[in-house]
C-alpha cells in the first residue's frame, strides 16, 4: 500500500513545477499553490520512504532507481528551507520540474516499490545517505546558479518587469550558492570517508573516478571564488559542475 | 451612531486649496478635541478629511470647519468637496488606509498617518472601531497583496535595482556624480535602505560640499573619481556635461580590482553621463533614466492589477465594520432582555434561597445560568444577522414587545 504514495508525490510534484510557471507571472494564488505542493509532496514522498524503511531488512535505496527516490526526497527538503518563503518561490521554478521528473523516473525503475531487501552493512547505508545529501545540496547549487544567470541576464537587458517577478537578489543567489556548495563538500568528504572505509584494492572504478572530478571541480569553484570568480563566472562553473553530477555520475555508476 | 466625512482631496482640489487646510499634528489634535463628540482629523499633503460620529449636525460642523481652514472660498471648496455618510464613509476610510485612494496606488505612507490621525484625534467606541478596523485592513492589503512591493519613481526604482543586485545595502558605498535635485533624491532613498554615500563628486565643488555635508559623504572635484571608483558598488550620475563622465575603459579598470563584486551604475542625466559600453563589461549594470522610467512604468501597472485583489480585501472588511455597525441597532435590546431574564433568575433564587444550603444554591444558580445562556444564544445571533440584513430594527421591536421590555419605564 506504501507504494502507492508515489503517485500524490509524483501529483504534487508536478502540481508545484506548473504552479511555478503560474507565479512567473506575478506573486500570489499560484506561488501558494506552488509551495504547499512542495509541502503535501514532500510529506507523501516522506510516508513513502518510511514504509520502504520499514519494510526492508536492509537499505532499500541500494539501487540506481532506489537512489534516486532518495535523491530526490533530499532535494526537495533542501529546497523547503527555502521555497516557503516568498522571495525564494522561483528557485522552484529550477528545482521542481527536475524533482518530478527524477521521481517518475525512480518509480518506472522501480526505486518506490516496497520490498523486503538485503541485509547491507551500516557503513554503505551512511555512505550513499552522505553521497546523495552532498548530490542533492549540489543540484540546490545549480539551481541557484541557473536563477542567477537568468536573473543577471534580465538585469543586463534592461527588462521592464525585473522588479515585478521576485527573486532573490544576485548578491544573495551567488552567496547561498557558495554556502551550499560548501556544505554539501562536507557531506561528500564525509561519504567519501564512510565509502573508504568499506573500500578494497581493486574496487576502484569511473564513478569513483567521475565522484572525485566533481570533488575537484566544486573545490576549485571555491578557491576561485575566494580568488574573485564571483557572479556570472561562478554560476557557469557551478552549472559545469552540475552537468558532471547530473549526466556523467549515473552513466559511469549505474552502466 | 451616524459616521460623516468631510474632505478635500488631490482628487479634485489644486494644491492652493490643499495647501491652506493642510493642517500639522498638533493641529489635527487641536481641531479634533474642538469638534468635540468622537472626532479625527487626517491631514496629509494630498488630503484633509474630517470624521466626526454623532446622531446630528455633523455634516454641517464638518464642512463649516472646512470651509474656515479654506479661507472661506465658499466656491472653490464647494467644487473640491465631498461628503460620505455611513458605509460610504468607512469605505472610504479603508480604502485611503490601504493606500487606494492615494496618487500612487498602494503608497504605504498613508498607514502610518491615518495611524497617527488616530492616535492624535478624539475617538469614541464608534471610531476607536473604525479606525481600528481600516488600520487592519491596511496591513492586510499590504501583507496579501504586491500593491507596495514595487518602486512608483525613478529614484525609489534606482534604490530597488541596487537591492535588487546586492539585497542588503547596509555596507554599500555610494558614488554620486552631480549635486543636483536627482542625485540628492536618488541618494536619500539608497540612505533609507541602508547604503553609505560615501563621495559626492562635482564640478563645482562648493556645490558639492554643500551636499556631501548633509549626506554626511566626502566632496571632491568631477575629475578626481576615477580613484573612488573601485571602492563604489552603485554610481549615481546626474550632471550637466554634455560629455561622458566615466568611460568605458576607467569603469573597466576598477572592475579589475573589485575581485568580482558588481557594480550597478545608475545614469540619471539628459545627454547621459556615463559610456554605455560599460553595461557590457561582466559584473556591470548600467541604467539610464529610460530604462529606469520604463521600470517605473512596469510597477506601476503591476500596482494597478494588485489594486483589484486590494479592493477585494478592503470590502471585505468595510463588510466586516457594516455588520458590527448594523448590529449596534439590536446591541440595547440584546442587552435588555438579558438583563431581563437574569433579573427573573435573581428573583426566583432569592425566594428559593432559605430552602437551599450553599452547596445546593451554587449548583442552582449555575444550572440556572446555563439554561439561560443557551436559551438566548440563538435570539442572539439572529437578532445580529438580521440587523446586518438591515431587519434588524423590526426584530427588535418584536422582541421588546414580546418580552414587554422597557415598559417598565415607561410605566415609571
Amino acid at each position: 500500500m506504501a507504494e502507492l504514495l508515489v503517485f500524490p508525490a509524483l501529483l504534487a510534484y508536478g502540481e508545484a513545477a506548473f504552479a511555478y510557471a503560474g507565479e512567473l507571472r506575478g506573486p500570489g494564488l499560484a506561488g501558494r499553490l506552488a509551495t504547499w505542493g512542495v509541502r503535501l509532496g514532500w510529506l507523501a514522498q516522506t510516508a513513502l520512504l518510511v514504509g520502504q524503511a520499514v519494510s526492508a531488512e536492509g537499505f532499500p535505496w541500494g539501487t540506481w532507481a532506489g537512489s534516486l527516490n532518495l535523491f530526490v526526497w533530499l532535494v526537495v527538503g533542501a529546497y523547503l528551507i527555502w521555497g516557503c518563503t516568498p522571495r525564494y518561490r522561483l528557485l522552484g521554478l529550477a528545482v521542481m520540474p527536475l524533482a518530478a521528473v527524477l521521481l517518475a523516473l525512480a518509480w518506472a525503475g522501480g526505486g518506490t516499490a516496497v520490498v523486503e531487501s538485503e541485509r547491507s552493512g551500516a557503513v554503505l547505508a551512511v555512505h550513499v545517505a552522505l553521497m546523495l545529501a552532498g548530490f542533492a545540496g549540489l543540484t540546490l547549487a545549480a539551481g541557484m546558479a541557473a536563477l542567477y544567470l537568468w536573473q543577471e541576464r534580465r538585469l543586463k537587458r534592461h527588462e521592464r518587469g525585473v522588479l515585478t517577478v521576485r527573486v532573490p537578489a544576485l548578491g544573495t543567489l551567488d552567496r547561498l550558492s557558495a554556502r551550499t556548495v560548501i556544505g554539501s563538500l562536507v557531506l561528500l568528504t564525509l561519504g567519501i570517508g564512510f565509502g573508504a572505509a568499506s573500500f578494497e584494492r581493486g574496487d576502484f572504478d569511473a564513478a569513483m573516478a567521475v565522484t572525485i572530478g566533481i570533488y575537484a571541480v566544486y573545490a576549485a569553484l571555491l578557491v576561485l571564488r575566494h580568488e574573485g570568480w564571483r557572479g556570472r563566472r561562478a554560476a557557469l562553473l557551478n552549472l559545469a559542475g552540475f552537468a558532471l553530477v547530473a549526466v556523467v555520475l549515473p552513466i559511469t555508476h549505474f552502466a | 451612531m451616524r459616521l460623516t466625512l468631510a474632505g478635500v482631496s488631490h482628487h479634485r482640489a489644486p494644491i492652493e486649496l490643499r495647501e491652506r487646510v493642510a493642517l500639522e499634528l498638533d493641529a489635527c489634535r487641536a481641531l479634533a478635541a474642538r469638534l468635540g463628540g468622537e472626532a479625527v482629523v487626517l491631514s496629509t499633503c494630498n488630503r484633509t478629511e474630517l470624521y466626526l460620529a454623532r446622531e446630528e449636525h455633523a455634516e454641517e460642523e464638518a464642512v463649516r470647519t472646512l470651509a474656515e481652514l479654506a479661507d472661506d472660498r465658499g466656491a472653490e471648496l464647494a467644487a473640491a468637496l465631498y461628503r460620505l455618510r455611513d458605509e460610504g464613509a468607512a469605505l472610504h476610510l479603508f480604502r485611503v488606509a490601504a493606500g487606494l485612494d492615494s496618487l500612487v496606488p498602494g503608497e504605504g505612507e498613508i498607514l502610518g498617518q491615518v495611524r497617527t490621525a488616530f492616535e492624535a484625534g478624539s475617538p469614541g467606541p464608534f471610531l476607536d472601531r473604525l479606525f481600528r478596523q481600516a488600520l487592519h485592513a491596511g496591513r492586510r492589503v499590504r501583507l496579501e497583496t504586491a500593491i507596495g512591493e514595487s518602486p512608483a519613481s525613478v529614484p525609489s526604482a534606482a534604490a530597488a535595482l541596487a537591492q535588487q543586485v546586492f539585497e542588503d545595502l547596509r555596507g554599500s558605498r555610494v558614488l554620486l556624480l552631480g549635486a543636483g535635485k536627482m542625485s540628492e533624491a536618488t541618494a536619500r532613498n539608497l540612505v533609507s535602505r541602508g547604503a553609505e554615500i560615501a563621495v559626492v563628486a562635482n564640478r563645482t565643488l562648493e556645490h558639492g560640499e554643500e551636499l556631501a555635508r548633509r549626506l554626511g559623504a566626502r566632496a571632491l572635484p568631477l575629475d578626481a573619481v576615477a580613484d573612488e571608483l573601485a571602492e563604489a558598488d552603485v554610481v549615481v550620475s546626474a550632471t550637466g556635461s554634455s560629455d561622458h563622465v566615466l568611460s568605458s575603459g576607467a569603469v573597466a579598470a576598477a572592475l579589475r580590482t573589485r575581485r568580482g563584486r558588481p557594480m550597478l551604475l545608475l545614469d540619471l542625466a539628459v545627454p547621459r553621463d556615463l559610456d554605455p559600453a560599460i553595461n557590457a563589461l561582466d559584473g556591470c549594470f548600467l541604467y539610464d533614466v529610460d530604462d529606469l522610467q520604463a521600470v517605473v512604468a512596469e510597477t506601476i501597472s503591476g500596482r494597478r492589477d494588485e489594486a483589484a485583489r486590494a479592493e477585494r480585501l478592503v470590502e471585505e472588511e468595510a463588510g466586516r465594520f457594516r455588520d458590527w455597525h448594523a448590529s449596534l441597532d439590536v446591541v440595547p435590546t440584546i442587552a435588555s432582555l438579558r438583563a431581563l431574564v437574569e433579573e427573573i433568575r435573581d428573583s426566583e433564587l432569592a425566594k428559593a434561597g432559605g430552602r437551599l444550603s450553599e452547596r445546593e444554591r451554587r449548583h442552582v444558580e449555575s444550572i440556572t445560568s446555563q439554561i439561560l445562556a443557551k436559551l438566548l444564544h440563538l435570539p442572539t445571533i439572529r437578532m445580529k444577522e438580521a440587523a446586518a440584513a438591515a431587519d434588524g430594527v423590526v426584530y427588535a421591536d418584536v422582541v421588546r414587545h414580546l418580552f414587554g421590555l422597557g415598559e417598565e419605564e415607561r410605566r415609571r
